[in-house]
């Protein structure tokens, strides 16, 4: 059974949609609300890490903004103090990997349980935060860049075209490279979960006991997608940095973690484009927040987390997803019945069924173990 | 010598204010296996409490060791049955929802009060011993957390309730079949986790600054030690609030008090890499 989310046809689809963007939006935008729009697909990308990482790996990990801080952090240490931005880009996506490995190396190879991890990764993220928070004396610098504490680290120099330190990206381009990085991972996460380390990748979030009795190193799976989610959020990160010329503790803190959760589980666990689509949206709603007085965002932020979790532990898009999806099965249905208007006994038939229990959270995922075996 | 009692006070202050701290998480989590991100706010809830009832002109001690846990008690038998009581079982869920009812309370409280630190100066003074001044609150602290270890052994072992709880955890259906209802036990539980949590957040008010969003600073402290201590509820919270406040108050005492949180929760990680099951899972099996 060949089902819409999975298929070529609904990726072909989002890379039009972004594609059509990312070229139309510089037209018809002016620069400030262009900007706006960049930081909104830096976003999308942290959560479509968290997403790969919670949807499909089926790790939980309450600290991604620890890797986004760590890349934008190192993106600007190294920038002050290199000058030429290729390099910086690079260790922006190496160091908060490298630190993902490590720490997942502690948590995978101890085997710890879900819930353990979700406080470990939370654990990590209040020691970075504590720490970068204490580091306002002049005598904490990396090289030439003081890390400024509380204060954060303020004219970041922006990317520069590679090898030309005079050559600068304008905002424009800034918003073309982010909206080219999110299509790239998505595309390039797309093909990861339909290659077999990604079938195996799911498969150990789908029953990782069975994952280990046909022979597979579950812990390794793990290490590996808690890798690349680590990478992606520090590219995020490195793009954040550039985008304002400024970073500060802030994006380590638990709220910039929780906002994350709160994306992908609006957005809809175990698609891509869910957690793009719920981070625009709260994002928005956010900044909408920001303009009265009447209700604080976190009270907003937090029924809506509660809500989501009570009555719509799917998410928007995959419960979308199941509409599309019925339309998809049934044009199928009807072109094999035309196809089946031969007489061919003993074909199966084909049906859909829609799962009719809310699975928790954890599990509620539109890819279910067909894929996985 | 004045110096080592001094520091003997505060490495055991630094372990008592972890057992307040973590002892209304390690109830709910202990004996429900509820992981209750909105512990810290709890806390923050009952820090308001003790500062509106001084407002009110109500006794110090009154307002700390009655208003506060009564308050935040009767708040979590609300949210029990309102939200949590949807996820038992449920363990990531619950998780997400407590963390959304955590951010919703900082909400609350901040449209209500204002994101403005209020505080309440600590009781009785201070003492000395040779040429340090220690507070004399410090050891109400320790006396208090000692008090709550017995207490939660005496309650938990020698009455009935205590009795009910154990069994209605272990095996729910059968304490139904004898005729005492799960759904009410696990209401009591919570409430009474949450109003340990309310008196740790009135007991700290004096300590600490209470701002709407104080209840960060102690949530990550409070889940690592209930995880490193364990499956054993009492055994597990002293013996981790021992080893990890012991580990905080010397690295704060050689370096800063930042270095020593990072310290405490740094020799944690390690720990859980050696321990998985915390401290408890491998040691005094079988106590409480």
């Amino acid at each position: 059974m060949n089902r819409f989310a999975q298929s070529w046809v609904s990726a072909a689809l989002v890379l039009a949609i972004g594609i059509a963007l990312m070229f139309g939006l510089p037209g018809v935008m002016d620069e400030y609300t262009l900007m706006q729009g960049t930081i909104y697909a830096i976003m999308a990308i942290l959560g479509v890490s968290l997403g790969f990482i919670w949807g499909f790996g089926g790790i939980l990990c309450f600290g991604q903004a620890a890797f986004f801080g760590l890349g934008s952090y190192t993106y600007a240490v190294a920038v002050v103090n290199m000058g030429d931005s290729t390099v910086p880009f690079m260790l922006a996506i190496a160091v908060p990997a490298l630190f993902a490995s490590i720490l997942g190396y502690l948590i995978f190879f101890g085997r710890l349980s879900d819930v353990y991890m979700g406080v470990i990764t939370l654990t990590v993220t209040l020691i970075l935060f504590n720490l970068i928070n204490s580091t306002a004396g002049p005598e904490w610098k990396i090289g030439n860049a003081p890390l400024g504490g509380f204060n954060g680290i303020p004219g970041i120099p922006t990317l520069n075209f590679p090898g030309q330190v005079d050559k600068a990206l304008s905002p424009g381009d800034l918003f073309y490279l982010t909206m080219s990085c999110l299509l790239v991972t998505y595309l390039g996460l797309r093909c990861l979960i339909s290659s077999k380390i990604g079938r195996v990748i799911i498969a150990v979030k789908e029953n990782e006991q069975r994952i280990l009795l046909l022979g597979y190193d579950a812990r390794l799976y793990k290490l590996f997608s808690f890798t690349l989610g680590g990478a992606i959020a520090g590219l995020a990160g490195c793009l954040f940095a550039n985008w304002g010329a400024f970073t500060s503790p802030t994006i380590f803190s638990l709220a910039q973690s929780a906002q994350i959760i709160i994306w992908v589980i609006v957005g809809g666990l175990g698609t891509f484009v869910g957690p793009v689509v719920g981070c625009v949206a709260i994002q928005w709603l956010t900044t909408q927040i920001g303009t009265q007085q009447t209700f604080n965002s976190n009270l907003v932020l937090g029924a809506i987390l509660v809500v989501f979790v009570l009555l719509v532990p799917r998410g928007v898009v995959p419960s979308l997803g199941l509409v599309l999806e019925w339309i998809w099965n049934k044009l199928k249905t009807k072109a094999m019945a035309e196809n089946a208007a031969c007489p061919q006994p003993l074909l199966p038939e084909v049906k859909f069924t829609a799962p009719s229990q809310t699975p928790s959270t954890a599990n509620a995922i539109s890819i279910t173990k067909e894929q996985a075996a | 010598m004045d110096l080592t009692i001094v520091v003997l006070i505060q490495v055991l202050y630094a372990v008592a204010s972890l057992v307040i701290i973590s002892s209304g998480l390690a109830v709910i989590f202990g004996m429900m296996k509820v992981i209750n991100l909105a512990h810290g706010e709890f806390m923050m809830l009952g820090a308001y409490a003790v500062i509106v009832s001084i407002r009110f002109g109500i006794n110090l001690w009154v307002a700390m060791f009655i208003i506060a846990p009564v308050a935040v008690g009767l708040v979590g038998v609300v949210l029990e049955r309102l939200v949590i009581r949807r996820l038992y079982g449920r363990m990531v869920d619950t998780m997400l929802a407590t963390w959304g009812l955590s951010l919703l309370l900082i909400g609350v409280v901040t449209s209500i009060a204002g994101n403005t630190t209020a505080g309440v100066s600590a009781p009785l003074g201070s003492f000395t011993i040779g040429a340090y001044s220690v507070s004399s609150y410090t050891l109400v602290i320790i006396g208090v957390a000692v008090a709550l270890g017995l207490a939660i052994r005496l309650v938990l072992l020698r009455t009935q309730l205590g009795l009910i709880a154990r069994g209605t955890m272990q095996k729910p259906d059968m304490a139904n079949a004898l005729g005492i209802s799960p759904s009410v036990v696990y209401s009591v539980t919570f409430a009474v986790g949450a109003s340990l949590s309310g008196l740790a957040g009135g007991l700290l008010a004096p300590l600490t600054g209470v701002v709407p969003t104080m209840g960060g600073a102690f949530v990550a402290k409070a889940f690592i030690t209930v995880i490193g201590g364990g499956p054993a509820i009492l055994a597990g919270l002293v013996s981790a609030s021992t080893l990890f406040g012991a580990i905080n108050q010397v690295a704060t005492f050689l370096t800063t008090p930042v270095l020593g949180e990072v310290a405490l929760l740094g020799a944690a990680i390690v720990m859980l890499r050696l321990l998985p099951q915390g401290i408890t899972g491998r040691f005094f099996k079988g106590t409480l």
